[in-house]
C-alpha cells in the first residue's frame, strides 16, 4: 500500500516573522480596546483616578519595569548569541530571561496579595463603597495587569519551549526563526508594560 | 488521466493516517476547508431550525408554542450560531481554504499547522457555544449582540456564549493572518498583485479586517466576563460604567464583521460571472480597489447602529455620511458585474442562477441599507422588522446565496463529479422564492411598525408573518432538495473532468479533485487571470 507523505516541509523564515508581526498587531489592538476604556473614564473621572493611582505601589512597579527591560535585553542578546552559533551562551541568556519573567510574577503576586489583604479587589464590599472613578480605576488596574500577567505566563511557556529546542539542537544558527519570534513576543509583553506602568502608577 | 487523477486525489490520500483520523490530523488546506464546510452545514441546519421555530411562534399573534423567555433564548441562539459559527467563518474558512492557495498557484497556505489549529479553535468555540445553551441557569437571552448592561445583569448563561464568541474570534484572527502571509509569500512566480484572481483579492481585504477588528470585540467580550464575575463596572451604570461605551466597542468590530461576511461573497461572484459569460472581467482594478475601499471605510461606519442610542448630532451626521460613502464601492462592484455580462456568451448553469439571485438580493439589501443609514428614516424603522429584513437580505440573500453559488461552482473541482443540473436549478428556484416570500413582507410590516425581537404582535401584522412562515417552508424544501442533490452527487455523480465550466483561473488547470500537492510543478504566470476571448 502506498502511503503518501502529504507535505514536504516548507520553510519560509520571512513568512513566519511576518506572521508574528501581524499577531503582535492584533495583541496591541486587544490592549488598545482597554486603553480606549481607560482614556474615556480617565477624562470622565480624572480626580478619582488621581486619588486611586496614589494607592498603587510605584516602587514595586518600578522594580518590575526594570526587570522587564533587562529581560527584553537578555532575550535580544540570546538571539544574537544563537546567530553566532554560541549555544551555551544562548541557553544562559534564555534562562536569565525566564528567571526574570518568574521574578516579575513573584513581585506581582506580592503586590496583588497586599491589596487583596486590604480587601481591595474586584467584587469586594470595600470596592463597592469607593467612588465610581476609583472603582473603575481599580477595575482597570486588575484587568489590565491581569491580562498582562497572562501574557507573561504565555511568554514564559514559549521561552521554555524554545529553551528545550535550543538544548536539543533543533534550533540552530541556520534555523532560528522561532527564537526570533519568541523574542519579538517578549518585546511585545515588555512594550505593553511600558504603557501600563505610567498610565497606572505614575499619573498620581 | 482523469481516473488516475481521482485515485491520487486529496480526498483519498491525506496524511500517514487512514480514514477519519487522516482527516482530523491533516494539514492539507483542502481537507481543512472541507471539514469547515461539513461543520458549517450542520450548524446552518441547526440555526435554520431555530429560525423556523421562531416563524412558527410568530405565525399567529399571542403565545403559541413557547414562552417569551424561550423565544428570547431561541433568537439569541439562532443569532449566535448563524453569525459566529456560520456566516463569519463561512466563505473564507471553507472556500478560502480549499481554493485560495490553488488560485494563487501554491501548494498550501504558509502555516499549514496553524491552519489546522484554527480549525480546532473553531471547534472548541462551537462546543462552548452549544454548551452555553445547556449549562447554568438557562440559555442566554441577550440577543447575539450581548448588549450591556442587560448582558451583565441577566441570570442566564451569558459567560459561556461570550467566551465562545471570543474563542471563535481567535480562530478568525489566525485564519486571516495565515491568508495574508500566504498571499504575500506564496503567489506563483510571475503572479504580480494585479495578476491575482479577484477571489484571493477579496480574501486579502477580508483578512485585514479580521486581523484589525476582531481583537477589539475580543477585549470587549472579556470585559463583559470581568463585569459579571468581578463586578468591575465597565458598562453597568450602577457601577459607574457606560453602556454606550459597550455599544461603540461592540460595533467597532461588528460592523466591519459585516464586510468580513460580504467581501468574500463578492469575490466568489466576481469569479463566477466572467466564467459563465466567457468574458474578461470588466474593470479588474476597480473591483480590487473597491474591495480595499470597503475594507477601509467599513471601519468608520459603526456608529450607524447607534443613532437612537444617544450620540451628538455631529457624530450622527458624520456616521450617516460615511455610511453613504461605503455604499459607493459596493455599487461599483455591481456595475462591474453587469458590464462583464454585457455581450458575453452567458452559460445558464446553476452557479450562474445562484449568482443572479445574489445580485438581486444584494441590491435590495444594499438599497434598504441606505434607508437605515439615513438618520431620519432610521429613526422611523429602528428596531423594527425592517432591520431584520435588511440584514437577512445582506447576510442570507448576499453571503448565503454566494455560498450556495460557490458550492455549485466549485463542486466539480472539489469532488471531481457533477451534480444533477435540473435538481440544482429546482433547489435554486425554491430557495430564492422561499427567501423572497420569507423576508420581503418583513420590510413592509417593519415600516408599518412591527418591532423586532418581539414574540407577540398586534393583529394587523399577521398577514406578513403568515407569508413569512410559508416562505420559510418553501425555503426549507429548497435546502433539502439541494442537500440531497449535493450529497448524492458527491459519491455517485458522473465524472466531471478538470474544467467543466471553461474557467481560466488556476484551479481549473489541475485535476479534479486536486492532488495532495495541488501542482506537479508550480506554474509560471504570464498573463492576467481572466483572459477569455
Amino acid at each position: 500500500m502506498e502511503n503518501k507523505i502529504s507535505h514536504t516541509e516548507h520553510r519560509d523564515d520571512t513568512a513566519s516573522k511576518m506572521g508574528m508581526w501581524l499577531f503582535i498587531f492584533t495583541e496591541l489592538l486587544l490592549f488598545g480596546g482597554l486603553f480606549i476604556v481607560y482614556a474615556v473614564y480617565r477624562s470622565k473621572y480624572s480626580e478619582d483616578f488621581h486619588v486611586a493611582a496614589n494607592q498603587l505601589n510605584t516602587f514595586v512597579g518600578t522594580i518590575n519595569t526594570i526587570i522587564l527591560l533587562v529581560s527584553s535585553m537578555t532575550v535580544a542578546m540570546s538571539v544574537t548569541a544563537l546567530r553566532t552559533g554560541n549555544k551555551s551562551l544562548t541557553l544562559k541568556l534564555l534562562a536569565t530571561t525566564i528567571f526574570f519573567a518568574f521574578l516579575f510574577l513573584v513581585n506581582k503576586y506580592f503586590e496583588w496579595g497586599l491589596k487583596i489583604d486590604h480587601h481591595l479587589y474586584p467584587g469586594s464590599e470595600l470596592m463597592l463603597t469607593l467612588k465610581r472613578g476609583e472603582l473603575l480605576f481599580f477595575g482597570l488596574y486588575y484587568f489590565m495587569t491581569g491580562l498582562h500577567a497572562l501574557h507573561i505566563i504565555v511568554g514564559m511557556i514559549l521561552l521554555i519551549v524554545i529553551y528545550r529546542k535550543v538544548q536539543n539542537g533543533r534550533l540552530t544558527k541556520d534555523d532560528n526563526a522561532l527564537l526570533e519570534n519568541g523574542g519579538l513576543y517578549w518585546h511585545l509583553v515588555d512594550l505593553i508594560w511600558i504603557f501600563l506602568f505610567p498610565l497606572l502608577y505614575l499619573i498620581s | 488521466m482523469e481516473v488516475s487523477a481521482i485515485d491520487n486525489s486529496f480526498l483519498k490520500h491525506g496524511t500517514k493516517y487512514k480514514g477519519i483520523l487522516g482527516w482530523l490530523t491533516s494539514t492539507d488546506h483542502k481537507r481543512i476547508g472541507l471539514m469547515y464546510m461539513y461543520a458549517i452545514m450542520i450548524f446552518f441546519v441547526v440555526g435554520g431550525l431555530l429560525g423556523g421555530l421562531m416563524r412558527l411562534e410568530l405565525f399567529r399573534p399571542g403565545q403559541d408554542i413557547m414562552t417569551a423567555q424561550t423565544y428570547n433564548a431561541v433568537f439569541t441562539v439562532h443569532g449566535v450560531i448563524m453569525i459566529f459559527l456560520v456566516v463569519i467563518p463561512g466563505l473564507a474558512a471553507v472556500f478560502g481554504n480549499i481554493l485560495m492557495p490553488i488560485m494563487i498557484g501554491a501548494r498550501d497556505v504558509s502555516f499549514p499547522k496553524l491552519n489546522l489549529f484554527s480549525f480546532y479553535i473553531y471547534v472548541i468555540g462551537a462546543i462552548l457555544a452549544i454548551l452555553s445553551q445547556f449549562l447554568g441557569k438557562g440559555a442566554p437571552d441577550t440577543g447575539w449582540t450581548f448588549y450591556a448592561p442587560y448582558s451583565t445583569d441577566t441570570n442566564t448563561n451569558v459567560v459561556a456564549a461570550v467566551l465562545a464568541a471570543f474563542v471563535l474570534g481567535f480562530s478568525s484572527i489566525l485564519t486571516g493572518l495565515n491568508f495574508i502571509v500566504t498571499i504575500h509569500r506564496l503567489r506563483a512566480p510571475g503572479m504580480t498583485w494585479f495578476k491575482m484572481p479577484l477571489f484571493p483579492w477579496s480574501l486579502y481585504a477580508t483578512a485585514w479586517i479580521q486581523l484589525l477588528a476582531t481583537p477589539i470585540v475580543g477585549i470587549t467580550l472579556l470585559m463583559i466576563i470581568a463585569e459579571r464575575w468581578f463586578k468591575i463596572g465597565f458598562f453597568d451604570p450602577n457601577l459607574g460604567g457606560d453602556p454606550i461605551l459597550f455599544q461603540h466597542l461592540f460595533w467597532i468590530y461588528s460592523h466591519p464583521a459585516v464586510y468580513i461576511m460580504i467581501l468574500p461573497a463578492m469575490g466568489v461572484i466576481t469569479e463566477i460571472i466572467p466564467t459563465f459569460s466567457q468574458k474578461k472581467v470588466f474593470g479588474y482594478k476597480a473591483i480590487v480597489f473597491s474591495s480595499v475601499a470597503i475594507a477601509a471605510v467599513g471601519y468608520l461606519v459603526w456608529g450607524h447602529h447607534m443613532y437612537t442610542a444617544g450620540m451628538s448630532t455631529t457624530a450622527r451626521w458624520f456616521f450617516s455620511l460615511l455610511t453613504f460613502i461605503v455604499a459607493v464601492p459596493s455599487a461599483i462592484k455591481v456595475f462591474n458585474w453587469i458590464s462583464t455580462m454585457y455581450k458575453g456568451s452567458i452559460n445558464l448553469k446553476p452557479p450562474f442562477y445562484f449568482t443572479m439571485a445574489f445580485v438581486f438580493n444584494f441590491m435590495i439589501g444594499g438599497l434598504t441599507g441606505l434607508v437605515l443609514g439615513s438618520l431620519a428614516t432610521d429613526i422611523h424603522v429602528h428596531d423594527t422588522a425592517f432591520v431584520v429584513a435588511h440584514f437577512h437580505y445582506i447576510i442570507f440573500g448576499g453571503m448565503g446565496f454566494a455560498f450556495l453559488a460557490a458550492i455549485h461552482y466549485w463542486f466539480p473541482k472539489i469532488y471531481g463529479r457533477m451534480y444533477n443540473n435540473k435538481l440544482a436549478n429546482t433547489s435554486c428556484a425554491f430557495i430564492f422564492g422561499g427567501f423572497t416570500l420569507l423576508y420581503f413582507p418583513q420590510f413592509i410590516i417593519g415600516m408599518q411598525g412591527m418591532p423586532r425581537r418581539y414574540f407577540d404582535y398586534l393583529p394587523q401584522y399577521e398577514w406578513g408573518q403568515v407569508f413569512s412562515f410559508f416562505g420559510a417552508i418553501v425555503l426549507a424544501i429548497g435546502v433539502i432538495i439541494m442537500l440531497f442533490n449535493l450529497f448524492k452527487s458527491a459519491r455517485k455523480g458522473e465524472i466531471a473532468g478538470p474544467n467543466p465550466w471553461g474557467g481560466k483561473t488556476l484551479e481549473w488547470t489541475i485535476a479534479s479533485p486536486p492532488t495532495v500537492e495541488n501542482f506537479e510543478e508550480i506554474p509560471v504566470i504570464t498573463q492576467g487571470p481572466y483572459e477569455y476571448k
